[in-house]
This record gives C-alpha cells, structure tokens and sequence, in this order.
C-alpha cells in the first residue's frame, strides 16, 4: 500500500476491465513520472469522453449528438439490420466494406451467470424498431461464443414471428473468439455466407 | 519465488464460467474431478488463432492440464497448458435457449455449492457432469433436470427438504405443510405460521427428482412442475447467503412465450 492521492489513483486504475493490482500499479508510476502535458492531455481525453460522448438514440452506437454517423447516413439503406453485441463490433463490421444497411448494439450478450438477461439488453427497443416494418433482414452478429449464439438464437425465436428474414454470420469465424479480432477477410467472407436461421 | 513453477498436472473438469480477462484472456471456472473448484487462466483464447478454441466455452467436460502462472496473477489462479473436449456440452444448449438458461443455473449452483477453491467434491463433480449431460441429451424438461440437479445439489450439501418425515420433529409420512425456514415439509404440531400448502403431487415430485425417478418426474403435471420449481428454489435461495443471479433468468415457459 501506498500513501493517499497514488494509492487512490492505483485503486481507480485496478477498477478498470483487464487491469490487476500489479499493472494499476505499474500505470501509476508511469503517469507520475510521465510529461505533465502528457498527463494533462489524458485528464482531458477522459473527461470530453463523458462529456461528449454518449449513446446514439436509434440503435445505441457511441455518437457525439443525438444519433451517429452511421443513423444519419441517407445513403445507408434501412431494410438490413445488423446486430451486434458492442459497439467496437461496429467498427470491426464497417471496416470489412460489405454492409451498407443499420446497425443495432445490444450492449452484451445474455448471460444468466452474470445475471443479464434480455431485460438488461436493448431488446425491448430493437423490438421497437423492427415494428415499424422497414426492415426485411435482421442479421445476427453476436460473438461466435456461448453466451452470442443464445443470444442469437433467443432473438431468432423472438423475430421470426414477425415475418422478417434472419441470418447469422457464416462460419469460419472461430467458436470461442470475439469478433473484433477476425481479420477482415474472414469477418466479409462471414457477412457474405451469412445463413438462415 | 523466482523460477518456482508448480509442476503441471492433469485433470477432468466441467467449465462452469468463463469471463474475459485483458485483450484476449479469459478466466476459466472450473470443477475437477480431483482438485474441486479452481480458477485458471487462459491466454490468448480469444484470438483467432487461438488453439483452444471451442473447447474451454461453457458446460464442456474436458481433459485440461494446468500449470503455475510464472506472471503472477496471485497465488491461486493457475494457467491452462492444453486442454481437450471429451464432451462439449454447450454446443448442445446454443440452438435451445430454455436449455442454455438451466445449463447456467446449474454451473452457478455448483460453483456456489463449492465455496473453497481446491476442496474436493467428487460427488458434486460426478452430480454437475450428470445434470449437464442430462440437459444435453434432451430426454427429459430442462427445468426437471435442473430441480433434480439443485435437489441434489442441496442433499450434498446438507440442506435437503425433509420430504418424507416432518422437518422439525421427524415424525415420518407424508405431512401436507412445507416450511422453508423449518426446512420442509412439517406434521401439524409443529407447522409454523406462516406455511405453504403444496399439493401433494407437488411433493411427490420433489421426491421423484431427489430419488431420479424419472417415470413419476416426467409425467408431472405443468401446474406441479411450477410448484415444485418455486419451492426448490426457495428452498435454495434460503441456504445461499445471496441469491443466484441465473435463477430468475431460467426459461421456464418457452411455449407461452410471446
Ligand atoms: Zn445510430
Ligand atoms: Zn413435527
């Protein structure tokens, strides 16, 4: 343990995703012998983060206004839908080149060990938008893990009723991965062999 | 301990969870067959490239072998050096959402009945992979493996409902009021205020699935399987300091659902 203000910011930096106690500390030690300016433009990056960034109104992509880029594009069309799990899905989808349809983010997948279910996930609200009829395809690009494929197969379940196309992405995506780590080669091969479900 | 490394070691094990660690890591519950609980980590795993794969996803039973962790992410969590699937359960659950929810109660169950990591539980080994493989085969209600499953879980651990003699006098037979906090079923004289009257087939139920039974289990009525599912997890919910998170979540309706 340390003394007061290092301890303290040890302590946030351990709260983050994928930090253990001994990288909090080795961050901490760095940010205090790094260039002032360096640190400053940090603090900064993290408050205009909460400041400015927050959740697109349509489909729940990070945006700096009210809907994001992707909502407000004219040339996107509305009749496919993409839904993924988080919005750095979003960013890996886009830069296959092979969508030009929505997206939809759920926040997570379900996962009951870790006490979400589709209550806690933007379900309710792509319900919402599938309602309105404009779309023909609803293309599910959960991760290609457990906790992805129930959620894809629970919102299959949900959707079909209602009349509207659903496809998963192909295989070759590896069981087990995230999405954001397929190259683009596999991850546009995928979107082009999506299948049926 | 520089240049300490335990030696590495065998074992067969159900994932019970499986959380991200980092860029590409997870960490992987597990119970042995030998060593009981254990958390170890697994790197890389969720790269592409990755040669674990599909085989460290949940409700798989699985060959693994383990070994100190040189980094040091404390002293208790180890590293998985191979692994191989004997039978991947989970891919069965993917496409039935209702088995997929009870395939997570189930896990959360085992790791809550295992409270101290490395103690061996042979039997709630053997009783998991059961369930699991149970769920998997699909011959019987998901939800009647898994109030099998917590039923005797509970027996296990020592907290089984008395079904069959009064729970506080032990007076034997058939008593018709059931006591939670009293821990089950209870003979008039000693009902305390307060108690649920289950209908008798609701107890014959409880009975069947701790038994396995599976002839009276599977020929319960929807009305009794509610009943008997609403008590078992009272039950269990009572004995566990906090509640099970995937309890509530379980599908229990998939035909109703609209
Ligand atoms: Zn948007
Ligand atoms: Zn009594």
């Amino acid at each position: 343990m340390y003394e007061g203000t290092i301890q303290d910011l040890i302590d946030e930096l351990g709260r983050l995703p994928g930090v253990g106690p001994k990288s909090a500390q080795r961050i901490a030690f760095h940010i205090l012998s790094a260039d002032p300016a360096d640190v400053t433009r940090l603090a900064n990056a993290l408050r205009k983060v909460k400041d400015l960034v927050r959740f697109c109104t349509v489909c729940f992509n990070v945006a700096e206004s009210e809907q994001c880029r992707i909502c407000r594009d004219a040339r996107r069309t509305d009749e496919v839908l993409c839904v993924v799990e988080e919005p750095k899905d979003v960013v890996a989808i886009e830069r296959t080149g092979e969508f030009r349809g929505r997206y939809h983010v759920l926040g997570g997948a379900i996962n009951p060990l870790e006490g979400i279910g589709p209550d806690n996930l933007r379900i309710r609200e792509l319900m919402q938008r599938l309602g309105s009829g404009a779309v023909r395809e609803l293309i599910l690009a959960t991760d290609p893990n457990t906790e992805g494929e129930a959620t894809a197969t629970y919102l299959a379940l949900m959707v079909k009723p209602m009349g509207i196309a659903v496809t998963r992405l192909a295989s070759g995506l590896p069981v087990g991965g995230d999405l954001e780590y397929a190259d683009e080669i596999t991850l546009g091969r995928a979107f082009e062999g999506r299948r049926a479900v | 301990m520089p240049g300490y490394r335990r030696p590495l070691y065998r074992d067969d094990a159900v994932v019970l969870r499986v959380q991200k660690l980092g860029e590409s890591d997870r960490i992987i519950t597990l119970l042995t067959r030998r060593h009981g609980r254990l958390r170890a980590v697994a790197r890389g795993v969720r790269r592409t490239t990755s040669r674990f794969g599909a085989r460290l996803e949940p409700f798989g039973h699985i060959d693994v072998q383990l070994a100190g962790d040189p980094d040091g992410h404390g002293p208790a969590l180890q590293s998985v050096s191979q692994v191989e699937g004997i039978n991947l359960y989970g891919k069965r659950f993917l496409e039935d959402y209702p088995r997929y929810t009870a395939a997570s109660a189930i896990a959360e169950t085992a790791e809550r009945l295992t409270p101290v990591e490395g103690e061996p539980s042979l039997r709630l080994f053997l009783l998991t992979l059961g369930a699991l493989r149970a769920l998997a085969d699909a011959e019987h209600a998901a939800t009647l493996v898994l109030d099998a499953y917590l039923l005797r879980g509970m027996s296990l651990a020592g907290w089984a409902p008395a079904l069959v003699e009064c729970a506080v006098c032990g007076t034997p037979g058939q008593h018709r009021a059931f006591s939670v906090p009293a821990g089950g079923c209870v003979c008039p004289d000693c009902r305390p205020p307060g108690a649920a009257h289950p209908a008798p087939a609701t107890i014959d139920l409880m009975s069947a699935l701790t038994s396995g039974d599976w002839r009276v289990a599977d020929a319960a009525e929807p009305a009794t399987r509610r009943e008997c599912s609403g008590l078992v997890a009272a039950h269990l919910q009572w004995h566990l300091e906090r509640g099970l998170r995937s309890l509530p979540l379980v599908d229990r309706n998939p035909g109703e659902r609209s």
